[in-house]
Order: C-alpha cells, then structure tokens, then sequence
C-alpha cells in the first residue's frame, strides 16, 4: 500500500485542498494550487475530492508503485509514461505492482501536474490537512519536497476505482494550461492608493511571470505601477490571489502558502476560478488582467463546480459500460453498477 | 458610504438602506466600509488607525459571525483595524454574504466590546537568552534593569497574528524602549525569543530568521502543531510578560509549573 520515491524532481509535495481554520494565526492554507485539477483527478480515480494528490512542478518525479492502484494525472502535462511508455495525462490510467511512473518534463503545456491515485496519499494529517506547507516545515511528507527513497503511505482504494480505467476527461472539462492567459480580477481593497495611471498601467499592459516565482506568490515583471503617496498601509488580511504593489511598483500575486497577513496595497485580487489558469504558468509566460463584478466571479466558480459534475456522470456511465468484473466481486460481498432508467446506482452487498 | 468595489450592489443603490443605518462611529461616517478582496473574501474596516477601540470592534464582529454556523463561512481573520471574512469560493450566495456582514457589522459597534483575556509570559531577560539586552540598554540609555522593569509592567495587547505562525503583533510598548533593527539580521533566532523592533515588541514563535533586538526568551511553546490548540495566543487577547530567573526556564518547558 505505498509508493516509492525513486527520484523526486524539481519539486514535488504532498497537497490536498488546504488547510483551513487558522488564518487568524498565521498560517497560511497551502493546498494544490489548481483546486479543480486535484479535485477532478480525486474523482477519476474514485476517491473523495479532499484526498491528498502529488503536486508536480516542471521535471516530475520517478515513482515505483508497490500496489496496484488506478492512477490520473491532471493539470498540465510535464509527459507522463509508465514503464518508459508515453501515456495521457487527464485519464484512468492503472499502475500494477512494480510498475514505474515518470515524467519527460515541461513541453510548454503547464509548469504543474497533480498525480491523484486511488485511495489517496496517508501521509498523518496536520492540524486537519495532508498539504505540505513548506516555509513551516509541516503537513505532507515531514513538511518538506520529496527526496529520494521516501515512501509515500496508500489508503485503500474505493470498491470501484479500478473502473475508472480508461476513461477520458473530455477536453473542454480540463483545466487547460493557456500561454498568454486573461485573468479575470475584482478591483483590490486599496486601489485608492494607487495612482489612476498606475491603475491604468496594470490593466492595459501584459506582465510577465518572473523567474522568482514559487507557491508563496509570483513577482510580475513588466511596467512599474505608482502608488498616489507613500506605498505604506496598516497591515491587513492577504488572501490567495490578492495582487500586492510593493514600493518598488511590480506587482506580486498571492499564491497558497502566502503570508496571512501583509502591509502592500492590494490593487486586485484573481477570482478563485482563474487561479487553475496561474497555477500551470511557467516562468517567462506572459498575463493581463481584466476587470470582474462579484456576480460574474460566482458564475465562473458555478461553471467549474458544473464541470465537476460533468465529469462525475460521465465516469459513473464510464464505470458502467460491461466489462469483465469478475475477479473484483469476492464470494462473499461484492459491488457493481446498475443502469436503469437512465440512472446508473452503485450496489454494494454483503453476506450476513 | 463608499460602494464595494466589484460589489453584487456596486451598480444599483440596492445597499442604501442597509449601508445609511447610522453608524456609531463618531465622527467618522465613512466606515464601517465594506471591500472585496478577491471573490472569496469580504473585507470590513473599522477605520484605518491602530487603536484598541476599534480593534475590538474588529473582534466583536469576528465573535458574532463565528457564532451563526454560517454555511458559506470558512474563517475569519481580525486585524488592526479590519476584519476579512473568507467564504467558501465555491458557494456562489455573493450577495447573502454582504448582507449578513453588513448588518452585522452595525451591530458590533452598538454592542459592547468583548473584555481581553490576559496571558502571562515569563520570561528570562539578558544573559544567553536575550543577547542584544546590552545594545538596547546602550541605544536608550537605560539600564538593563529599567528596560526589564519597563517591558514587563506594560500590558499588551494583541492586535493581530500573521508574519509567521503564531506570531503576534503587540500593541502598547514604552515609547522610551524605542530601538532600531540590527543592521545585520541573524540567520537564526530561536523559537519564544522576545525582541524589539522600532515601536513594536514581539515574541518569535517559531525558529527564523530575524532583525529584532531579543531581549529575553520564554520557555512556553506558542506554537505546536500537534496540540488540540496548536496556537497559545490568538488575536484580542492582552499579555504580560513576567521575568523569572534563568533557571526556572527548564523547570517551565519541562512543564514543571508556570
């Protein structure tokens, strides 16, 4: 039940959805910096969406499966293979007992991958999360990337995982790594402090994702933007996303494991369903932004809850499509699809 | 009242009413203001200075909303003078949310203020545990005992926690301990050291690095994640620092008695 590091790439950690409650500490929420990528993945590979995933950064990791678990790949595609055969990223892909999972690296279609596998990665929660935060040293594998001959810990797999195997997440329900992305932000808690021009200047010009850019927040290079006075403000709330304009006028983008709390004006802040798009850039890639209303940020997060639902009908009729079941139904208990009306129901039944 | 920026209301007058309901805040009409940061957060200011009157309305609205088992809540985080409400991002209810705070947030600064509890912090001045005791005696011209005297008879209040885990921000220090941050940071300042920085005072609770001058050290552990409450101090709280000799600093840690 357990996974071996034999190489850890760039930087590889243990993520789940965050770790919330204790912001008002100081401890910043951490999590898969693309929410819908583990979450789709999770449920591909039938487990719950909060389970912990791998998150992958540019050169994957090199692991050898010690059980036989049903594995998906979301997010951008760093080249997965399997034994040195390519295989897709965003489908069910099974590893069996002594199989290798590696990856050829970034190909200029997303910085990040999460590896979700069945039954999820046990390493102990911390304070309520699995995520690696690593600043703090906590969560995930001891608080820290993994290194070489870490064992990751497996929970066991749902009944139905394996028929997963093969299914496809259609194109238009991934999150897709796009080159030069717009992304969508409401209009920041300080924008006062900033100069119109300056304000002008962030949203009429393209930044670039500088090469210091990590899961703490990504420094933009590009046009520098003016405050009004003095950059100087009581210190407050930092949220993922906020968009902070320090002295120096470049903008830097909050990401997961970022302060709680900082004294930069906010110009902006990214609207939660486009932080996916940000979390996949590579550095050197180029953005801008665009002005959102609160209302159209809530469409947007419908939209991809609605994606996962997609997804989650379309693997239930997937997992329902005859196959051969057989050596998964034990004398004595065992579990199935059944499609009757148009509705497919999972049976499970036990002798007792 | 200013409209929220990005607000469900920020085209239509739909707030009026709520947002005219008279405010208690003397003299300043302007607040509370409402600002989104983000989608997923909902910020409410109180005013933008450091005071602890406004502090605990902070506190109080924290307290209220905490108490409603609000189904869009996710966390609350008070700070110096403001309040973020963080909401599930994908719960689309944008606009139940600013109305609830809204309203609430009238409420708190009607209500009385919630009294501070206070925590004592021992802890061991000068020696090995507060090394730069001597450069702040020098830079204020203090002596070591006066600078003792005067850092634990103040009480202090928490304002807000952030920087690091469990780090809090102290309001309240003795003007005349005023000191100016090293010029060379050091790499490494143990967990619970004490230090002082410009007007502030802080405790470390974790091991960083760090440009403050540490004036002593307290053997309690702020933070340690493996605790039910893995946090000691929590924001609105008021603390006391009491010095106890370098020898009861094992007896402390080991639990002994504090």
């Amino acid at each position: 039940m357990s996974v071996e590091v034999i190489s850890p790439g760039m930087l590889s950690t243990v993520q789940d959805l965050g770790r919330y409650g204790f912001q008002a500490f100081g401890m910043p929420v951490a999590g898969a910096l693309d929410r819908y990528s583990l979450m789709a993945g999770n449920l591909v590979v039938g487990n719950d969406l909060r389970a912990a995933g791998l998150e992958i950064t540019i050169s994957g990791p090199e692991l050898l499966f010690r059980s036989e678990r049903l594995v998906c790949i979301t997010g951008g595609d760093l080249s997965p293979k399997i034994n040195d055969r390519d295989v897709p990223v965003w489908q069910g892909l099974m590893l069996r007992e002594g199989d290798v999972l590696s990856f050829g690296g970034a190909r200029n279609r997303g910085s990040r991958s999460w590896i979700c596998i069945g039954g999820g990665i046990d390493t102990p929660p911390v304070m309520g999360s699995r995520s690696t935060y690593l600043r703090g040293g906590l969560g995930g594998c001891d608080g820290r990337r993994l290194k070489r001959g870490d064992i990751l810990p497996l929970g066991a797999p749902d009944n139905f995982s394996r028929r997963g195997e093969g299914f496809i997440v259609p194109h238009e329900l991934r999150q897709n790594y796009i080159g030069r992305p717009v992304i969508r932000v409401i209009p920041g808690p300080q924008e006062a402090l900033i100069a119109p021009e300056g304000v002008e200047c962030f949203y009429s010009s393209s930044y670039r994702v500088g090469p210091d850019s990590d899961r703490m927040g990504y420094r933009l290079q590009g046009p520098v933007i003016r405050h009004k006075e003095s950059p100087d403000m009581i210190s407050d709330a930092v949220p993922w996303g906020a968009i902070q304009v320090p002295g120096n006028g470049l903008p830097i983008i909050m990401m997961a494991d970022c302060q709680t709390t900082g004294g930069y004006p906010k110009i902006a802040g990214v609207i939660n369903a486009d932080l996916g798009l940000l979390s996949m850039m590579l550095p050197g890639d180029y953005l801008s932004f665009r002005r959102c209303a609160v209302t159209e940020a809530a469409d947007a997060s419908r939209a991809l809850k609605g994606d996962l639902e997609r997804i989650r009908v379309l693997l239930a009729d997937h997992r329902s499509r005859p196959k051969d079941h057989s050596r998964e139904i034990p004398a004595d208990d065992g579990a199935m699809l059944l499609k009757f009306g148009g509705e497919t129901f999972d049976v499970t039944w036990r002798i007792i | 009242m200013t409209a929220l920026p990005g607000s469900v209301g920020a085209d239509s007058n739909r707030f009026d009413n709520v947002l005219k309901g008279g405010s208690d805040l003397e003299g300043r009409p302007e607040y509370p203001r409402f600002l989104w940061c983000g989608d997923a957060c909902l910020v409410t200011e109180f005013g933008d200075t450091i005071d602890p009157l406004i502090n605990s309305m902070v506190k109080g609205l924290e307290l209220k909303i905490r108490g409603l088992g609000l189904p869009w809540l996710v966390e609350t985080v008070p700070t110096y003078r403001s309040l973020a409400v963080y909401v599930d991002p994908w719960d689309t209810r944008r606009e139940e949310v600013e109305l609830t705070v809204i309203s609430l947030a009238r409420e708190a600064e009607a209500k009385s203020m919630p009294s501070a509890a206070i925590a004592e912090i021992p802890v061991c001045y000068g020696g090995n545990f507060g090394p730069d005791l001597e450069r702040v005696s020098i830079h204020t011209g203090l002596g070591p005992d006066v600078i003792i005297r005067l850092h634990s008879s103040k009480l202090y209040r928490i304002y807000m926690m952030g920087f690091t885990p469990g780090f809090p921000y102290l309001g309240g220090m003795d003007p005349r301990l005023e000191t100016p941050r090293l010029e060379d940071p050091r790499t490494l300042i143990p967990a619970g050291s004490v230090g002082i920085a410009g007007k502030q005072t802080g405790i470390y609770p974790i091991p960083s690095p760090g440009g403050w001058n540490i004036i002593g050290r307290t053997p309690l552990v702020l933070f340690d994640p493996a605790r039910p409450s893995p946090f000691l101090l929590e924001a609105g709280m008021e603390i006391r620092f009491v010095p106890v000799p370098e020898e009861r600093f094992e007896e402390i840690l080991s639990g002994k008695g504090a």
